[in-house]
């Protein structure tokens, strides 16, 4: 995919008289938007609109320990951001396209976890001091290869079609709408529009950490599972055949075809993970929130403002991007409705896509 | 023939009148009197041979079909004309709905006020309020166009996903702008007076007492008439923009536009109008869509009815071409309420497997719309019509100038 021509052409209409003084400025105009547009200039910019958010939270006289948990689970929100958008920018990556459906992907993946609770024989002890028992554990594991199976077998039968088509980006992107509408209907047709617990009724009070901090089991659950499945994952990107195959494939595929590596099979194994991946954070954003239809559609926005912050297709930037997503969201509940969370991590993408189209870890 | 009969197939005739001379394509002469006698014989058949239910029911239906097709219209000049991934109609489908609907209801007061809240309203006309609909499109399409479009295609896309999702959540949850949450009720409908008894002051005599029979129940025989003229004006003007060196910059734009830009056309200013006019014809649809439900509220802008059944409708129809966008409008409309009709029809087999599956039944038609966009990505992406190659008015008529001297060549033989 190429950088977009216009964004240095747009700008260089100056002609006639002035044509050589214009020239001279534009040289300083470029050397101040190459300032901008470097990873410094980013940071600061970033840094900025956390220091905003805070000073604006403290207008409202919010105080520093609830500004300090709101971090924290601002950084356990990230990291469920973070499952949605690694697995997201694998598949912009390796595939090259923005996968509108990669929010049913999440939510399919409560949905699986949240049946396996509900024919579990008996109902399942919780884990004190978390909320759950090993049910969801296992709903957990099987929620994954379910979901990543539900990925490969729509790109078996639509993205492999149009790949073999040549098809423009376009109709990827429709066919992933397409997609995103076919998952939530057969969501809604299968479980209904109600909303789910896990459990109903079952407690889960907030332990007291020092500094008055105040933070459930289950998020540092979540905080671990995250960070768990990320190092695997970029172990087995940096050490596996597999990971360098899909790093040489994302970056050229017809290269890697030369080499020997298969690229049909790397693009299944691709889907499996990011499957895997969203199915994973749907399970641990049902248990933050609830279970309901349109979940994976409201993290969607999320998702991709990390995804592009990041840089298309790097799994590190998704990170880094998801962390400041969350804890931008989360920090900004201090001072206006939570939902404009999605508006503030949109505020986000759109500043770095201005200074940096290519996000914070490109090239 | 029963007077109301008579009224209506009046009525009916001056829609139709306008959609047959937009259909059959010879010269004006003959297109607008053959188109009218097609009319008067069809809307004649309609109200002896349909019940009243059918009718009206076809009549409501061909508004909202008239409204959609705006609205791919509107989507075309961004897509098909200049390669723009919009995902964010809703988004403007809204902004024109809403400010319409301030524009023309009455600011609320007394006891009112304690249950609707609104920051203005200007009791202004119905043709100030589209004004304003499609001015403020326009506004908010280029507010987004300006920092965005400059971007690869696929950023604008989750961009416009964004904008729209933010601004149903502004007008879900600012109750001082729109009445947040709970609806905005009592948007005036232009002419209903006309259904009225005793019928508008200044309509004359002879045309009160014809027209006695309607009944405010027959209110939407006039206004299919409003929407078909919106509609139809629209169409001539785009049809006539995009043959235009406009247009031809615009199609250059998005095919060639390293070879655009070296013939010194502006391409950003380009993209940017194309995107702007396509949020005008949206805000203008989301005017019609209010002042025809009269009662609207944010739940209504959801990408599924806002977004993604007008994509289906261009990409179906043919994008680049706004006859296509017109049929893909009406036949994916067709699509969706038929649906209604069919979940209603298996519903008792449902009932049967399961009570669940039938509450439930609705849902199938999304499934099956999502298999219809999936079948054109998939085995159609050029849509039933594809674009229409002559981008020029004078290289069509050379051509038919050609077809001419052609004929009567082959007639002196």
């Amino acid at each position: 995919m190429a950088e977009d021509p216009s964004y240095t052409s747009s700008d260089d209409a100056a002609d006639g008289p002035y044509a050589e003084h214009a020239a001279g400025e534009q040289r300083i105009g470029e050397r101040i938007r190459a300032a901008l547009a470097s990873r410094t200039a980013i940071a600061i910019a970033i840094a900025v609109v956390v220091i905003a958010l805070v000073t604006l939270a403290q207008i409202q006289g919010t105080g520093w320990q609830r500004l300090l948990s709101l971090t924290i689970w601002g950084i356990t929100f990230g990291s469920i951001i973070a499952l949605g958008a690694i697995g997201l920018t694998l598949i912009y990556g390796v595939v090259k396209f923005p996968n509108f459906s990669h929010g049913g992907l999440v939510t399919l993946g409560a949905y699986v976890a949240y049946t396996v609770v509900t024919v579990w024989p008996g109902q399942s002890a919780a884990l004190r001091p978390l909320s759950f028992g090993w049910d969801l554990v296992v709903g957990l594991f099987v929620a994954m290869p379910v979901v990543g199976l539900v990925a490969l077998v729509l790109d078996r039968l639509v993205y492999r079609r149009l790949r073999r088509q040549q098809a423009s980006l376009v109709l990827f992107a429709m066919a992933s709408l397409a997609m995103a509408f076919l998952l939530r209907s057969v969501l809604y047709i299968t479980w209904g529009s109600d909303f789910h617990f896990y459990y109903s009724g079952r407690a889960n009070p907030a332990m007291a950490l020092p500094f008055n901090i105040r933070i459930q089991a289950d998020q540092l659950f979540t905080l671990g599972l995250a960070i768990t499945l990320v190092v695997a994952l970029y172990l087995m990107l940096e050490r596996t055949r597999l990971g360098k195959a899909m790093r040489a494939t994302a970056n050229n595929p017809e290269l890697a075809q030369i080499r020997g590596i298969n690229t049909e099979k790397i693009i299944g194994w691709t889907w499996l993970l990011s499957g895997a991946l969203a199915a994973a954070g749907g399970v641990i954003y049902g248990l933050a929130s609830q279970v309901r239809p349109e979940m994976g559609f409201y993290l969607l926005i999320p998702i991709f403002a990390a995804v592009i912050m990041g840089g298309i297709g790097n799994p590190r930037g998704a990170l880094a991007g998801a962390l400041i997503v969350g804890v931008t969201q989360q920090v900004s509940s201090a001072f206006i409705s939570p939902a404009y969370g999605p508006a503030i991590a949109f505020l986000l993408m759109i500043i770095v896509l201005l200074l940096r189209p290519q996000g914070l870890f490109g090239h | 023939m029963t007077d109301d009969a008579v009224i209506k197939a009046a009525l009916l005739a001056i829609p139709l009148w306008i959609g047959a001379s937009a259909v059959i394509r010879t010269r004006w002469t003959i297109r607008l009197p053959a188109g009218l006698i097609a009319a008067i014989v069809i809307a004649l058949l309609a109200v002896t041979v349909l019940d009243r239910g059918t009718l009206s029911y076809l009549v409501s239906f061909a508004c909202m079909g008239g409204i959609y097709a705006l609205l791919a219209l509107g989507l075309n000049v961004q897509w098909g004309y200049a390669a723009h991934l919009n995902f964010g109609i809703a988004g403007l489908f809204a902004v024109g709905a809403f400010t319409t609907a301030l524009f023309t209801t009455a600011a609320p007061t007394g006891l009112m006020a304690n249950y609707t809240q609104q920051v203005f309203g200007l009791e202004a006309p119905f043709l100030v309020g589209m004004a304003a609909a499609g001015l403020v499109g326009g506004i908010v399409a280029f507010v987004i166009a300006v920092p965005v479009l400059r971007l690869r295609m696929d950023f604008l896309a989750i961009a416009t996903l964004g904008v729209a999702e933010i601004i149903r959540r502004i007008f879900q949850n600012e109750r001082w702008l729109a009445n947040g949450p709970q609806p905005l009720r009592g948007i005036p409908q232009p002419l209903h007076c006309v259904t009225e008894n005793p019928a508008c002051g200044w309509l004359p005599d002879w045309a009160g007492d014809a027209l006695k029979p309607l009944t405010p129940g027959d209110y939407n025989y006039l206004y299919v008439i409003i929407i078909t003229l919106v509609l139809m004006v629209t169409y001539l003007l785009l049809e006539h923009a995009v043959r235009s060196p406009w247009g031809r910059v615009l199609r250059g734009t998005r095919d060639e536009e390293d070879a655009a830009t070296m013939s010194g056309k502006n391409v950003t200013a380009v993209r940017i109008q194309s995107f702007v006019v396509g949020g005008v014809i949206m805000g203008v649809a989301g005017s019609l869509y209010a002042h025809f439900l009269v009662t609207i509220d944010y739940s209504h802008f959801r990408p599924l009815f806002a977004t993604f059944l007008v994509w289906v409708m261009l990409m179906l129809g043919g994008s680049g071409n706004n006859r296509g966008a017109i049929l893909g409008a009406f036949i994916i409309w067709g699509v969706w309420s038929g649906t209604a009709f069919l979940t209603d029809a298996i519903e008792p087999a449902l009932n049967v497997i399961s009570s669940d599956l039938a509450s439930r039944a609705a849902y199938l038609r999304w499934l099956l719309v999502a298999l219809v966009l999936t079948g054109i990505v998939l085995f159609r992406p050029q849509g039933i019509l594809a674009e229409e190659t002559i981008v020029s008015r004078h290289l069509l008529d050379r051509r038919r100038r050609k077809q001419g001297q052609h004929r009567v060549h082959e007639r002196a033989t």
